[in-house]
């Protein structure tokens, strides 16, 4: 009984995340919209999006081989088994357990690896400029998260993701020092991993500014949709970890009864709103930087990160 | 009986070398050779693995030869069956390889007899259980490689490669024996057992470890020692590239491993700073060296030395450990570190393997006249893409766990009382980290290039996939990167009789633990569940291509490609392995390698093509042995001189060469 309501849970976040990612997404672009005075596409854009891009014919490169055409499926999978790890609404959740922060990280890299693959694969400059710059982003984004990890994990005393949310929530945190310096790391991260302003700009098609969107010039159609969502859940699970580690409030412990879930899913989206007008604001006000002042910016969230844990190790008061 | 059989075995393989030698020019010889071998090799392994499983006590026999007061003792326990089975594994699977790789071979005389004896070395290496075996045997293996590297002597760069693996193998073995000599004492101890019952600790046993890293390192190309392994590891051949990068480079981890957690005492606290400081540095070094790199074979070269970073991280933190008496944590390490060793060999032979497929149907090691692969060689592109991702350390596959596992043991070590460590340990972690994302960023490189995109070359374009028997070798090694991926307990079990044995004290027993997944220390604390990360994966990309194809039109047109509206029809205007590598260059080699790019673009009107070059530098080359070098040789020059001398002057020499020896003999009695 016990094992079918968490499996239950488990497939209810899975979905959850699954069907708000699209509208998180629309939620951002409205909002940013709106701050510059235009009207802005309506929130369910997305959806429609990829609705539109799941009936269209796929064209494929003629250089396109196999690979090409199965990575947008393992991308999506590799995410979506992240996004579904994080507590969202409730910790303890059946599978959290089966892979810890840094798995969720290098989970993340699989999808990543792939998708630069990708960009290589029809053998355009444009795929390859895209994915030269992607993992030079993420050689210096990978170990900064991971230091952001290592943080948490020396407070909590735990990788678990659900174990860290609960010690997060409990009042034995405190304000410290590296908790702080780590959620700056964090968000540096997140802004870069998910490619928006001012790393990369998710709307430009620019040739010589983009990254993500160079990377995935070649695909169409269900290809096309596959990574779109795959990128909107991307962005989902990285405010989502954001929201579960360092804004904990009203997120449901293992044992809470189900009634007391709905309490958990509406503060996980008010969570969201709040993360998302953030995001906005924040993107609004800030210009895009030049490709090879990325390393700077991402050198400066390792570097914060890289300080939190040794903050840890060298005292357990900060 | 293990221990009869595997040297029996080894014995079996010298015998095949002499028999090379005799038939090596027939036409069958190569099959007959690289079948036996492959066979003998399969049977010890089986041997190796049944002792480890079995935690079956150690055995030990001495043979009346070698040293006539000594003889030559042989032991097997936990920590040589492992290291037994890592070697019998890549030499079985090396011969698979040959079967098929060994019948492009133009002079199989110069390979045939090395290679069976170059894998009875390093089997001999981890058998021996006294110092003068040891360094015979040890000596043996670097020969023989050597040899095998020599096998193309016409080639050019394979002689610089030889000659400057001739005289790091002799230096390092020096190292050795230096380090044996201290550890046996002024007695002359040179069973391993009767030093292991002496225990030199203190300023002895720190001298031992110091030239135990330096001997055992340059075989394993610690960072700044080696700088031999990328010139002579590919310039063998591809079968033999595997053994000693899979292989050869475990056997010295083993040489360390030995002497430092088995033969000397207690380690000091700062013998760990030492070897953590060096393997943080030799990971990320590896990999930027690599990442340089756009010769297939030589960036997998420089891939061995990342690896051997990592193994080393795994190494010092469980000394680090061991020092403070944290033998719990220290078993976690090592543990690691050792899971590390089976990984890598797994992947690293794989993808040898691979490059030496492509190189047999290509001709070409060179990663800018290649591209386009995927489709001309379907299967190896797939088992190689398996390789890569197991070497960049994604889930589901091994090389995750192993550095998932490096990671536990580092998130243990803020409890490390010395305030070096503890400096020490995050900036390791980072530089760990650091190591793991660029080698996954080299992984994209040279699989991309390779493999991916449009053929560069005419060569390329009409390449056919390889023979059965390297196809079935690199499907058994991929198929054992995914199971030692997915059921990573099975094998931390096995490696458990081993810390037990060096440090009296083991990792938690993971077979019983809930959907075999792995518990480093505690449930609420971390786990890992490799088999179940794989089905969800599995599951969710089904549910996706099942929902997908469903919902969405299935309609699919192939056309050229869009690139932006601007396609190119030359596949040169494709990125290739420098241009890919350029912003990494740019970000860190500016520094390390003092990366300079030059354009030279001509004026408007003018038809010269406009000229990038890359100029890069590589400091330790530049800092550490051309300055010996130059020592070397001004020193030599002024000795040469001794060579002319008169009889009167050699006379005057000697002479005074007896006064001075007697004199210090005189002051030391």
């Amino acid at each position: 009984m016990v094992l079918i309501r968490d499996l239950a849970i488990q497939g209810a976040q899975m979905l959850l995340v699954l069907a708000l990612a699209p509208l998180f997404t629309g939620f951002v672009r409205k909002v940013k919209a709106r701050l510059v005075r235009r009207q802005g596409p309506p929130l369910i854009q997305p959806y429609l999006d990829l609705v539109r891009l799941a009936r269209k014919e796929v064209v494929l490169a003629d250089s396109a081989s196999w690979l090409f055409r199965v990575i947008p499926y393992l991308v999506f999978a590799a995410t979506w088994v992240a996004a579904s790890l994080i507590p969202t609404f409730r910790t303890g959740l059946l599978f959290s357990w089966s892979a810890d922060l840094i798995a969720i990280i290098a989970l993340l890299g699989s999808g990543r690896f792939f998708l630069a693959l990708a960009g290589l694969d029809v053998g355009t400059s444009f795929g390859g400029i895209g994915s030269s710059r992607e993992v030079m982003i993420a050689s210096l984004a990978e170990p900064a998260m991971l230091m952001v990890v290592f943080t948490l994990a020396l407070i909590a005393g735990s990788t678990q993701l659900s174990t860290v949310a609960e010690f997060m929530a409990s009042p034995q945190v405190g304000l410290r020092v590296s908790l702080g310096l780590g959620l700056l790391g964090l968000i540096m991260v997140a802004i870069a991993e998910n490619g928006r302003i001012p790393i990369d700009n998710p709307a430009t098609h620019l040739e010589l500014t983009m990254v993500h969107e160079a990377m995935v010039l070649e695909y169409s159609g269900r290809h096309l949709a596959l990574i779109e969502l795959s990128s909107s859940l991307k962005l989902l699970l990285y405010v989502s970890l954001l929201a579960c580690l360092f804004m904990p409030w009203g997120i449901e412990t293992a044992n809470a009864a189900v009634p007391a879930l709905a309490i958990g899913i509406g503060a996980y989206v008010a969570k969201l709103a709040v993360g998302g007008f953030l995001l906005a604001l924040f993107e609004t006000s800030i210009a895009k930087m030049r490709v090879f002042r990325v390393p700077e910016f991402l050198g400066a969230a390792l570097m914060l990160g890289l300080l939190a844990t040794l903050l840890r190790f060298v005292s357990g008061s900060f | 009986m293990t221990l009869t059989l595997a040297l029996a075995g080894a014995a079996f393989q010298l015998a095949l070398g002499v028999c090379a030698v005799i038939i090596g020019r027939a036409a069958a010889a190569s099959r007959l050779i690289y079948g036996a071998s492959m066979v003998v090799s399969a049977i010890s392994l089986v041997a190796a693995v049944t002792h480890l499983l079995g935690a079956a006590a150690s055995e030990s026999l001495t043979l009346p030869v070698g040293l006539p007061w000594l003889g030559a003792h042989f032991r097997l326990d936990a920590l040589s069956a492992f290291f037994l089975a890592v070697v019998d594994l890549g030499a079985a699977s090396a011969s698979l390889f040959a079967l098929g790789y060994g019948e492009h071979e133009k002079t199989p005389e110069r390979v045939l007899p090395f290679y069976p004896a170059f894998v009875a070395g390093m089997t001999l290496v981890v058998l021996a259980d006294d110092a003068f075996t040891f360094l015979v045997s040890w000596e043996f293996m670097s020969l023989t490689s050597w040899a095998l590297v020599m096998a193309h002597h016409r080639v050019p760069d394979n002689v610089r490669a030889g000659y400057v693996y001739l005289v790091m193998a002799s230096f390092g073995t020096l190292a050795l024996l230096l380090a044996f000599g201290l550890l046996a004492g002024p007695d002359g101890f040179y069973a391993f057992g009767q030093m292991r019952a002496a225990h030199p600790a203190g300023m002895i046993g720190a001298l031992a470890m110091i030239l135990a890293l330096i001997g055992a390192g340059s075989k394993a190309g610690i960072v700044p020692l080696h700088a031999w392994l990328p010139l002579a590891h590919p310039a063998a051949p591809s079968h033999v590239s595997t053994l000693m990068s899979g292989v050869m480079t475990k056997v010295a981890v083993y040489g360390f491993v030995r002497i430092v957690f088995d033969l000397t005492g207690g380690p000091a606290w700062w013998w760990s700073i030492v070897v953590l400081a060096l393997g943080g540095i030799t990971a990320v070094m590896g990999v930027l060296y690599a990442l340089m790199q756009h010769d297939l074979k030589r960036l997998l070269a420089y891939h061995t030395v990342e690896n051997i970073g990592i193994i080393f991280i795994g190494l010092g933190l469980a000394l680090a450990f061991k020092s403070y008496g944290m033998l719990f944590a220290a078993a976690l390490a090592l543990t690691a570190a050792l899971l590390h060793v089976f990984n890598h060999s797994l992947f690293k032979s794989l993808l040898f393997f691979g490059a030496g497929a492509v190189l047999t149907s290509t001709g070409e090691r060179d990663m800018e006249h290649l591209g386009g692969l995927i489709h001309r060689m379907p299967q190896t592109a797939f088992v190689f893409l398996v390789g890569c991702a197991a070497i960049s350390a994604l889930p589901p596959l091994n090389g995750f766990v192993s550095e998932w596992l490096t990671f536990q043991a580092i998130l243990l070590s803020p409890q490390l009382p010395s305030w070096g460590l503890k400096l020490l340990v995050p900036a390791v972690g980072a530089l760990l980290a650091l190591s793991a994302a660029l080698a996954a960023a080299c992984f994209v490189k040279a699989y991309g290039v390779t493999f991916l995109g449009r053929p560069r070359t005419r060569t390329a374009e009409t390449a056919a996939e390889t023979d059965g028997f390297s196809l079935a070798a690199m499907f058994i090694l991929a198929a054992l990167c995914l199971v030692a991926g997915i059921l990573p307990g099975i094998f931390i079990d096995a490696l458990a009789p081993i810390s037990t044995a060096l440090l009296g004290e083991r990792m938690p027993v993971q077979i019983g633990s809930q959907w075999l997944s792995i518990v480093p220390i505690a449930a609420s604390r971390s786990s890992y569940d490799g088999l179940l990360v794989f089905a969800f994966i599995a599951m969710s990309g089904m549910f996706a291509a099942f929902a997908v194809h469903r919902l969405a039109s299935d309609k699919l047109r192939r056309a050229p490609a869009w690139d932006c509206g601007y396609p190119d029809a030359s596949p040169a205007t494709q990125y290739t392995a420098t241009s890919f590598a350029q912003p990494i260059r740019r970000v860190f080699g500016t520094v390390l390698f003092h990366a300079r790019e030059q354009v030279e673009m001509p004026p408007p009107g003018d038809g010269r093509p406009a000229r990038l070059t890359v100029e890069m530098s590589d400091p330790i080359w530049d800092w550490l042995y051309a300055p010996i070098a130059a020592a070397i040789g001004i020193a030599a020059d002024r000795l040469n001189r001794l060579q002319f001398l008169t009889i009167r002057q050699f006379l005057t020499l000697v002479f005074c060469a007896l006064v001075i020896l007697l004199l210090v003999l005189a002051v030391w009695s």
